[in-house]
């Protein structure tokens, strides 16, 4: 057994500094018929709200019998502001919503998402996880954006706002003004979880042994293929890969592929 | 991993014990009780693979925590002494809406939704008891069944192994004393008090300073004529919240400081002393002992009722008489009602207490409180008194059950050392500090002791894959 997959169970902070509760948002989408397939919970990456995911995703996932949430973190969308937000917090905003649920949720982290998403497992015992173009922190994310978009990346370095072009979230096909008015809606992330991106602890292993699939695009100017690669080698199996999109793949104009692709892996019951 | 847990497939009785039939259940561990530790018993087990079929006296979940129960011992007013933090599953917290104590019907509302978000229920045999649990060939065990109540036949089924979860704060223990026969007033145990309209204008005498006794007679205060309130020594009153903070979050993190337990008993009693202050002015005896050597009690009124004259201390009962009880010194009242918040007893019905290593008193003798040394097949989850919450302690105490089963099946050559490990150290104190030894301490462990050891027999079960 590695360091990695031991269990920690002295929690100490956790019991004597409980996570302050926020205000949260919540869209859904809920399929017309309960036809036993787990709910999914959406957890957009920073800057992004659960809007995002309520764009197509959402009733695309409730149109397939999916019971579909999407949570916006704190100090995103509708949810209460938190300047000083960490990956913990973030981490317990997943959870709480995830335990609220009716039943054992499947957990979808885009971006940063998917870095609270990794943390969340440990936490909860999800169904099963989709890690989607997930940011995990490593050093050759940082060089792709700081080369593809030094002028937006760098301040994010010093706690400033981190500003992704439009050429970086989304591909040529999608129309300008949408593209523009998509990246109108952008926040940020605190100052704080910004920088735990790049400086944290490898997380605590997953509880409960989910499935977990990295799904991405080899296009993606955020998230380069080796990071893909990395990330799903790290969970036994290759990426899912869609070329020719960006890195906002619930929102780019093909947004149907990846999540037909996600909800097949469901259906197929990679794990029930 | 879709298991056959499917009821109707148990399957055709091939097997025989002194003429009853044994049916035959395979690999599937048997969970007895669908409280909070058989739940997350059963949840685990299922997580680790493990088929389980899970026998339930009641026709609901949640144990004690389910004040419908017969034997819940949980009153109107109870609210949680450990704060949400220590008292929720590690991967399934309450809601952050909860307060910080939350009530005993958001406990029991807790679990309805932990029993339904992981899908637990059909696992479970509601109205049906364990009647007997009994070795069987091959470290297996045949478990008898019927309905609750004794109603219909007697069912037999063959385990591989059984988790028996039954709780240990049901069975009263009240004590004897002399002329309580001739007493003319009421006497209940605590486990029978629901209500404050019990005390209603009453004049009580309640026993036992624990925090069952403590919080009737907070509640005697506000509602009775009169309340005593008798201990056989004096304890530390920790209020619920120190500095605005939950008081257990405020002492964990100066556990996280890693002090040694003296220095620590210095600071905290330094501390309940600057807070809560000298209780003797008030009448209230000193305590005979360090802090954190009784169980602690978490409770701020019970001192605020003793300063207002709703609740005198007396001491230790001596004897009854028709209508009086007598102290030590001399004093005598003259109650209506008298309850005895005197604790419980572990009660294992169903089991040969030897199987449990248990002495002459009935207490049992366990590695972590759930290995017995000679029974690899056997194991008791919940059996703890902790300084904390229970859940998390019994959440991972079952993962390590869980592990422990899973290695045994899976790769059985390399169960020895942690078999080793249980037979050296059954019995052992997970507890720094020197607990007053009383019956109410038999289970007693300060959860970051039993938790650190309860890491290393993880570390040690986690090594298969
Ligand atoms: C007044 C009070 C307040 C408490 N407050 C706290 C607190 O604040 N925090 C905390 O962590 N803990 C607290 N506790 C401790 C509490 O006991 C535990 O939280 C928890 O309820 C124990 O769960 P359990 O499953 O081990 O036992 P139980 O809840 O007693 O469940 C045992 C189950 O087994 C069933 N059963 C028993 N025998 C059989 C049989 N032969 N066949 C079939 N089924 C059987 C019973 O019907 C029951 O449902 C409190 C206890 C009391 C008495
Ligand atoms: N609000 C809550 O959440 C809440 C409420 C109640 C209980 N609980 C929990 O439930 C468990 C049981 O608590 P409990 O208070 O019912 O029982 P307990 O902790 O066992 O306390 C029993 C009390 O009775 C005394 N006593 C026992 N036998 C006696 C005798 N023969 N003569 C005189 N006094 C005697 C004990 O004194 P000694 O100390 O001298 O042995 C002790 O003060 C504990 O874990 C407790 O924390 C929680």
């Amino acid at each position: 057994m590695t360091a990695r997959d031991r269990v920690r169970i002295m929690r100490i902070r956790d019991w004597a500094r409980p996570v302050p509760p926020a205000r949260r948002e919540v869209l859904h989408a809920t399929p017309e018929t309960d036809e036993g397939k787990p709910p999914v919970l959406f957890v957009p990456g920073f800057g992004h709200g659960a809007w995002a995911f309520a764009e197509h995703w959402l009733e695309h996932a409730a149109a397939r019998g999916f019971a579909a949430y999407a949570v916006s973190l704190r100090g995103h969308g509708g949810s209460a502001a938190a300047p000083k937000a960490t990956l913990r917090a973030y981490a317990h905003d997943v959870v709480q919503v995830a335990a609220g649920l009716p039943r054992q949720a499947v957990l979808v982290g885009h971006g940063a998402g998917a870095l609270v998403v990794t943390r969340a497992l440990a936490r909860y015992p999800a169904r099963a996880a989709v890690l989607l173009a997930p940011v995990l922190g490593d050093l050759g994310t940082v060089v792709t954006a700081l080369r593809r978009n030094p002028v937006g990346t760098l301040p994010a370095l010093v706690g400033g706002r981190l500003r992704l072009t439009r050429r970086q979230l989304f591909s040529r096909e999608l129309p300008e003004p949408v593209a523009r008015a998509y990246q109108a809606r952008l926040g940020r992330a605190a100052a704080r979880a910004q920088w735990q991106v790049l400086a944290h602890r490898a997380p605590e292993p997953p509880v409960g042994d989910p499935p977990v699939l990295v799904v991405g695009s080899p296009d993606d100017r955020v998230v380069p293929a080796r990071a893909l690669d990395r990330a799903a080698a790290r969970y036994g199996h290759a990426p899912l890969l869609f070329p020719g999109m960006g890195h906002d793949l619930m929102l780019d104009a093909r947004w149907r592929e990846p999540i037909d692709a996600i909800l097949d892996w469901l259906d197929k019951g990679a794990s029930f | 991993m879709s298991i056959p847990t499917d009821h109707d497939s148990h399957a055709a009785a091939t097997l025989g014990r002194d003429d009853r039939p044994v049916y035959d259940r395979g690999e599937t561990v048997c969970v007895i009780g669908a409280g909070a530790s058989g739940l997350v018993a059963v949840k685990n087990l299922r997580e680790h693979g493990f088929a389980v079929d899970c026998y339930e006296r009641e026709t609901g979940i949640g144990g004690a925590w389910n004040w419908r129960h017969d034997r819940s011992p949980v009153y109107a007013s109870a609210h949680l002494i450990s704060s949400k933090p220590f008292t929720q599953f590690p991967d399934f917290p309450m809601p952050d809406s909860w307060p910080d104590y939350p009530h005993h019907s958001q406990v029991l509302s807790y679990l309805d939704s932990y029993a339904d978000h992981f899908d637990l229920r059909p696992h479970v045999w509601f109205g049906t008891e364990v009647v007997r649990v009994e070795p069987a060939d091959g470290e297996r065990w045949d478990v008898t069944t019927r309905s609750t109540g004794g109603y219909g036949a007697e069912r037999v089924q063959r385990y591989a192994a059984v988790v028996v979860a039954n709780g240990h704060n049901w069975a009263p223990k009240t004590p004897m004393y002399e002329g309580l026969d001739e007493f003319t007033g009421q006497v209940l145990h605590a486990s029978a008090y629901k209500d404050p309209a019990q005390l209603r204008g009453k004049r009580v005498l309640v026993v036992g300073g624990g925090n069952t006794g403590c919080d009737i007679a907070v509640e005697a205060a506000q509602q009775a004529a009169r309340c005593w309130h008798s201990t056989r020594r004096g304890y530390w009153y920790a209020p619920k919240y120190l500095f605005g903070r939950p008081t257990d979050q405020v002492n964990d993190a100066m556990l996280a400081l890693r002090l040694p337990l003296r220095l620590r008993q210095w600071l905290y009693q330094r501390t309940l002393r600057m807070t809560v202050g000298d209780v003797t002015r008030l009448g209230l005896p000193r305590p005979d002992h360090r802090v954190f050597e009784t169980h602690p009690i978490a409770n701020s009124q019970l001192v605020y009722y003793v300063g207002h004259g709703g609740i005198t201390p007396v001491r230790d009962i001596v004897r009854f008489r028709r209508h009086s009880v007598e102290f030590v010194g001399g004093e005598q009242i003259e109650p209506d009602v008298v309850v005895f918040a005197t604790g419980y007893l572990p009660r294992f019905e169903f089991l040969d207490p030897k199987l449990l290593g248990a002495d002459g008193d009935g207490r049992p003798e366990l590695y972590l409180n759930a290995f017995p040394r000679r029974q690899p097949t056997l194991a008791v989850a919940g059996l703890l008194q902790s300084d904390s919450g229970l859940f998390p302690l019994v959440h991972w105490q079952t993962v390590a059950i869980a592990r422990w089963l899973r290695l045994r099946r899976d790769a059985p050559e390399r169960s020895g050392s942690f078999q080793a490990r249980v037979e050296a150290d059954a019995g052992r104190r997970w507890h720094a500090a020197d607990v007053e030894d009383s019956t109410r301490h038999w289970f007693e462990v300060a959860h970051v002791d039993y938790l650190r050891a309860l890491q290393k027999a993880l570390d040690e079960l986690g090594v298969v894959a």
